[in-house]
């Protein structure tokens, strides 16, 4: 079977090896869970406690407020300690919920009633995966239920699972894949019931070739559901180029995936969905792959969300001696971190402490005008004309070849020889393109 | 920026906190230059075995002005000094590398000078310059030294019928056709290291199989020769040499290997790498043809760098899922 791709992309070496043969663990409950009110793409929920209120494992803590907003649940047996800013791996402070953790008071759990998936309704899917709290694991943590509520106008015909896990060092989306191989088609059968799709493609880099055998198998008799090898590149799972890969087809500027037909839902969002819909349990733990050449004992967890990333690092033995960088999420688009009492939020894929050797920075020098940047941009931009007219302030031309259409990958930044922050500059120069169309729209 | 936490239990990490990417490709300017460095030692090797192992002398020469020069200059500029880099001996190396063996060293070190000095810090150092620095060097000496830089000497191998005129001059001058087993070879007469193509391939290729050479130019080139040249000799074979021997004659690959493919004087994008490389062609093929000179490479990459920036401009590539162009 060859492999499909798109065009551009760089190779980084992988370190998938640290863990890819390491089954989930579960994390056992912290003492204190920081749960952020915002933890998805939208308006921050709205805490349903107060201070001093006693929460069992999975009971509803804030409700979403508005269309594009998410519940949160508590992820331990607790009481409430506070409502207040806190530290998020975002690198700035949210409103967020402490609960203190109430020693042996395990057993406690709440659960929505389970649904059966054969007699279920799209209806019924919805309200479930958007009460459990449910969202996209891929990140970008935007609501699932959202992206399974298409406006009527918009025709889908094809939903894809995002199995790729193209950054490197993380293998949450591998095991998974491996793990739990039919919840996984149960999770991506409910969204493709939900949006009345026949068809469903789990999109699997060719690195993984076990997981492409084990679902290969396990979709053989399953109608519609196809299994597609990808080539193994950066950014193939980028939304675009998965969906580019697998339909050939490529979103305009500035458009969404429903617009060519598709639905993107990362592993673990399938997964969540099972859990929520069969289990009837709300999304109350990430899973997420802790490694890095600086981490002690890497692993593959369970992590009940709103975990300190310090009390995972220490369940993961400690960091070495040479480590330098701690980040959340994966080496190319994650978040570098300065305060370890930040939580994991529900769509946290990641924890990665990094060497000097693996972190390396070497000197920045003159642009050499090479087109490497130009030659591996995904999106066919020019990365390094992009950073000159942000450097040069000509922020019209920046716009001009595109600069919003930028998704902030980093593959320029990775390939350029001449180390200069290409994707930086332009993550800088977007910021002000778009502040500058915002002020032209309401000069309007 | 970098803070210093403590971390329970007492561990000390220091945090770095660059944002992403946080990984890094192994390439570094110096890296790459001195990979490119390291290409040519195939031509090195074959210019010595045809030339004589006294020809190391001017390679000495040349890298060592030319280091000389970009040092002197950065420092009275007090600029960083970059030596390390890799840049300022490539750039020496390739020049005497296309130079005519037994060239004077006292001309060599003035090329050298000139190449750094006016090809390349005059535009401010390294990734600024316009033109290739070697060649801007070489166009000097081809100036200053005409007779000098036209003097060919026998190769060490030839057999009786090889003059130590170069396989162009004696093709255009008097119709002698070289076999395209010699020019592979590269026991014929012509620049040090340039007139073995099988030593010019042997680091294109491995140049084009680490990322380093971009395949659209030196194809490109090959291309537009077989078009441009074939085209000619269908009309008069008699007249005019095959598209083979024109790739194979003078400096043709090593121009399309190490000189065209110079990263800074070629256009960055993809489109714009073909119309550079068919560019350089067609202007080779009219000077070689038409032109009072047997070679031709040299003046065609340098007329062609001129148009690198326009080209860039008029190449964008389409952006990813963008719609035909729609002109303003």
């Amino acid at each position: 079977m060859s492999s499909k791709t798109f065009r551009g992309g760089v190779h980084p070496k992988e370190y998938k090896e640290l863990t890819e043969h390491l089954p989930f663990e579960y994390f056992p409950a912290p003492d204190e869970i920081i749960l952020p009110l915002s933890q998805h793409l939208g308006k921050e929920a709205k805490p349903l406690v107060k201070k001093g209120d006693e929460v069992i494992l999975g009971q509803l803590v804030a409700q979403p407020d508005g269309f594009i907003s998410a519940p949160i649940h508590s992820s331990v047996n607790g009481k409430v300690l506070s409502i207040g800013k806190e530290v998020t791996p975002l690198g700035f402070p949210k409103d967020s919920i402490v609960i203190k953790a109430s020693e042996n008071s395990v057993d406690k759990k709440f659960t929505f009633p389970p649904l059966d998936p054969e007699t279920i309704t799209p209806d019924e899917i919805r309200q479930r995966v958007a009460e459990a709290g449910i969202v996209g694991q891929g990140g970008a943590a935007f609501p699932t239920y959202v992206k399974l509520s298409p406006p009527k106008d918009k025709v889908i015909d094809v939903v894809i699972i995002n199995g790729c896990e193209c950054e490197p060092y993380l293998t949450r989306d591998y095991r998974f894949m491996i793990e739990r191989p039919d919840d996984l088609i149960s999770g991506l059968k409910l969204i493709m019931k939900a949006l009345g799709v026949k068809r469903g493609v789990i999109g699997i880099e060719d690195n993984k070739p076990e997981a492409i055998k084990i679902l290969s198998h396990k979709v053989e008799y399953e109608e519609g559901i196809e299994v597609v090898s990808l080539k193994t590149k950066y950014p193939q799972g980028a939304e675009k180029m998965l969906i580019k890969a697998v339909t050939g087809k490529e979103v305009p500027p500035g458009k969404l995936p429903m617009d060519v037909g598709a639905v993107i839902q990362n592993i673990g969002t399938a997964i969540a969905i099972h859990d929520a819909v069969v289990k009837g349990e709300p999304l109350t733990h990430a899973a997420l792959t802790v490694s890095g050449l600086g981490i002690r004992q890497p692993k593959n967890l369970y992590v009940p969300v709103g975990t300190a990333i310090q009390n995972i690092i220490e369940f993961c033995g400690g960091v070495t001696e040479d480590a330098v960088k701690i980040i959340v999420g994966g080496p190319m688009m994650g978040i570098a971190q300065y305060d370890l009492q930040a939580p994991v939020m529900k769509a946290t894929s990641g924890i990665l402490v990094l060497t000097k050797k693996e972190a390396t920075e070497s000197e920045e020098t003159p642009c050499l005008r090479c087109g490497q940047c130009v030659d591996a941009c995904p999106l066919n931009l020019m990365p390094t004309k992009l950073a000159r007219y942000t450097q040069l302030k000509r922020y019209e031309d920046a716009e001009g070849i595109g600069i919003t259409v930028c998704m902030e990958c980093g593959t320029c930044a990775f390939t350029c020889p001449a180390n200069i922050p290409l994707v930086q500059w332009i993550r800088l120069g977007k910021q002000k393109v778009l502040q500058m169309q915002k002020e032209r729209a309401t000069t309007k | 920026m970098e803070t210093t936490i403590t971390v329970e239990p007492k561990q000390k990490v220091y945090f770095d906190l660059t944002t992403s990417p946080h990984l890094h490709s192994q390439w570094s300017t110096a890296k790459v230059m001195w990979f490119v460095n390291l290409a040519l030692v195939p031509c090195i090797a074959s210019a010595l075995i045809f030339f004589g192992i006294q020809q190391i002398l001017i390679m000495l020469v040349a890298v060592l002005f030319a280091v000389g020069t970009e040092a002197a200059i950065q420092a009275i500029r007090k600029k960083k000094v970059t030596l390390f880099d890799g840049s300022a001996a490539l750039t020496g190396l390739l020049l005497s590398l296309t130079l005519p063996p037994n060239f004077s060293l006292s001309a060599t070190a003035i090329g050298s000078v000139v190449a750094i000095g006016l090809g390349k810090q005059i535009f401010g150092g390294i990734g600024y310059n316009i033109f290739n620095p070697a060649l801007v060097g070489r166009a000097f000496l081809q100036a200053a030294f005409p007779v000098q830089i036209t003097t060919w000497t026998k190769p060490n191998y030839a057999v009786d019928s090889i003059t130590s005129a170069t396989p162009l001059a004696a093709f255009k001058f008097d119709n002698l056709l070289t076999e395209t087993y010699s020019l592979a070879i590269g026991n014929v007469g012509g620049s040090l290291g340039e007139t073995s193509a099988i030593a010019v391939l042997i680091g294109g290729i491995f140049l084009i199989a680490v990322g380093i050479v971009n395949w659209r130019i030196p194809i490109s080139m090959i291309i537009g020769m077989f078009v441009f040249g074939g085209a000619l000799w269908i009309i008069n074979p008699q007249q005019y040499p095959s598209p083979v021997f024109q790739i194979f004659a003078g400096s043709f690959l090593f121009g399309a290997m190490f000189m065209a493919t110079d990263w800074v004087t070629s256009p960055i994008t993809g489109k714009g790498m073909w119309i550079f490389g068919l560019g350089i062609s067609l202007v080779l093929i009219l000077i070689r043809t038409f032109g009072g000179l047997p070679e031709g490479v040299m003046y065609s990459i340098l007329f062609m760098n001129a148009f690198v920036p326009i080209i860039n401009r008029y190449t964008r590539p389409r952006i990813f899922g963008e719609q035909k162009e729609v002109k303003k």
